[in-house]
């Protein structure tokens, strides 16, 4: 698919798959369309040429009810912050057809690590706690197709390991996880394989392995492997 | 979830969050009854202001109000990114539309409610003897003012320039509500008694623009939200 704003393009030819119980990184410099490419799959956009397919079907074939299996992240946290975290947990958890939703807003916040503070105003929290929070609310209701923008921003080195275990069990449990990450560290212990974009082309696509060698390998190739 | 559903719960958490700040309504009704009392100063004198006047002012003032209302209510979304995660939710996305609509005709009716004594206290008018006939005005008004307002207000949501292309936009196509709302007001301020003919003719105007204008936001909201 490509995908054009105006002149300019921010996404040109990009062909991937992701399957059920594949993580799959998106790195490259600022700039290189990663963000644009999780925004056409989160259906808040559509491709300009070409087309996205889920299970073979397009977002408008399966209609609203696609939505309910993406769980999303993006640069912001989404969260209100006038609203406490037990509030905005409830009020996206109902929005989104949590099933459950009492018990699923407790372990929530307890996974945050908020469960002392779930009554205070979100406007009081930490970056740290509010992306933690945002996460948990991405997660909330149970998606197997998890868009992650950046989910390592702001987070401590706990916080990161408590989002690895998350995003590796729910890799584990046959979710579909395409995320961004300028932290290769954390990355390669989710990432089955790695897409290297630039300037909106895929430039590089992996198998297995190590991620930081086989990205390096392919920042001093000549000529891209896809 | 149904539509309607989620409709009211994006309102009312719009609610809740209000009722805590009540940023938006004490801004919009500061401002709506400052723009009132200026007008008063101007064009009473004696006691007596010029027939029909208080009418135009009445909506001058909810118009700007309103404007306010809705700057600041997807202020509230644009600032988190989290239009963008209603826009997510698996439900119909006019839903999110109508619950933001619903949300600012509250509000706005809110404002008009304190406007409404006020205005005809000012300018001496009753407002009392037809007061069920410009509850339905007021109400009409404001839904066709904030059917077009929500849709612009969401498609500016990502620009820069939101703040100015709100009311250059809002203006413009709001003029044929403003007017039958400022006619359907004058004909029940009437000195001789409440006109109910002429008032009834505006208020069918009303209603069709409100019928016009919320359909067609229905229709489009989805595509113009796409990024």
């Amino acid at each position: 698919m490509s995908r054009r704003f105006g002149r300019t393009r921010a996404l040109h030819d990009v062909s991937l798959t992701c399957g059920p119980g594949e993580a799959l990184a998106l790195v490259g410099p600022n700039g290189a369309g990663k963000s644009t490419l999780l925004t056409l799959l989160s259906t808040l956009g559509r491709p300009t040429s070409g087309a996205i397919l889920f299970d073979g079907r397009s977002a408008a074939a399966w209609g609203p009810a696609l939505r309910a299996r993406f769980g999303v992240l993006g640069h912001d946290v989404s969260l209100y912050p006038e609203l406490s975290a037990r509030e905005n947990l409830t009020f996206f958890g109902r929005l989104f057809g949590a099933p459950d939703l009492g018990s699923r807003v407790q372990h929530a916040l307890a996974s945050a690590g908020l469960e002392k503070r779930a009554d205070a105003p979100v406007a009081t929290f930490s970056r740290g706690m509010r992306q933690r929070l945002a996460i948990e609310r991405a997660l909330l209701h149970g998606p197997d197709i998890l868009l992650f923008d950046e989910p390592f921003t702001g987070l401590d080195e706990s916080a990161s390991e408590s989002l690895i275990a998350r995003l590796a069990g729910a890799r584990d449990a046959g979710a579909c996880i395409l995320f961004s990450s300028h932290d290769f560290e954390h990355a390669e212990r989710i990432a089955t394989r790695v897409a290297r974009l630039d300037a909106g082309r895929l430039s590089w696509l992996s198998g297995s392995g190590p991620l930081r060698d086989r990205y390096r390998q392919a920042e001093h190739r000549d000529s891209p492997q896809l | 979830m149904k539509i309607l559903a989620a409709a009211w719960l994006i309102a009312r958490k719009d609610f809740t969050i209000e009722a805590r700040s009540r940023e938006i309504i004490a801004t919009a009704a500061f401002f709506a009854v400052a723009c009132v009392l200026v007008f008063a100063f101007s064009l009473v004198r004696e006691g007596r202001a010029p027939e029909g006047v208080a009418a135009g002012v009445l909506w001058i003032g909810i118009a700007f109000s309103g404007t306010l209302s809705l700057a600041r209510l997807f202020e509230r979304e644009r600032a988190h990114d989290t239009l963008r995660t209603l826009l997510l939710a698996p439900v119909e996305r006019p839903a999110v539309y109508l619950g933001k609509l619903l949300a600012v005709v509250m509000l706005m009716a809110a404002v008009g409610a304190v406007l409404l004594p006020f205005t005809g206290f000012l300018f001496d008018q009753g407002v009392i003897g037809a007061a069920p006939g410009l509850a339905l005005v007021m109400v009409l008004g404001i839904l066709g003012y904030a059917a077009v307002g929500t849709l612009f207000a969401a498609m500016l949501g990502r620009s820069r320039s939101r703040d100015v292309l709100l009311p250059v936009l809002l203006y413009p196509m709001t003029v044929p509500v403003l007017i039958a709302g400022v006619r359907a007001t004058a004909a029940l301020l009437d000195a001789a008694g409440p006109d109910w003919a002429t008032a009834r003719l505006w208020i069918g105007v009303l209603a069709a623009f409100d019928a016009v204008f919320v359909t067609l936001a229905l229709w489009t909201f989805e595509a113009v939200m796409e990024e």
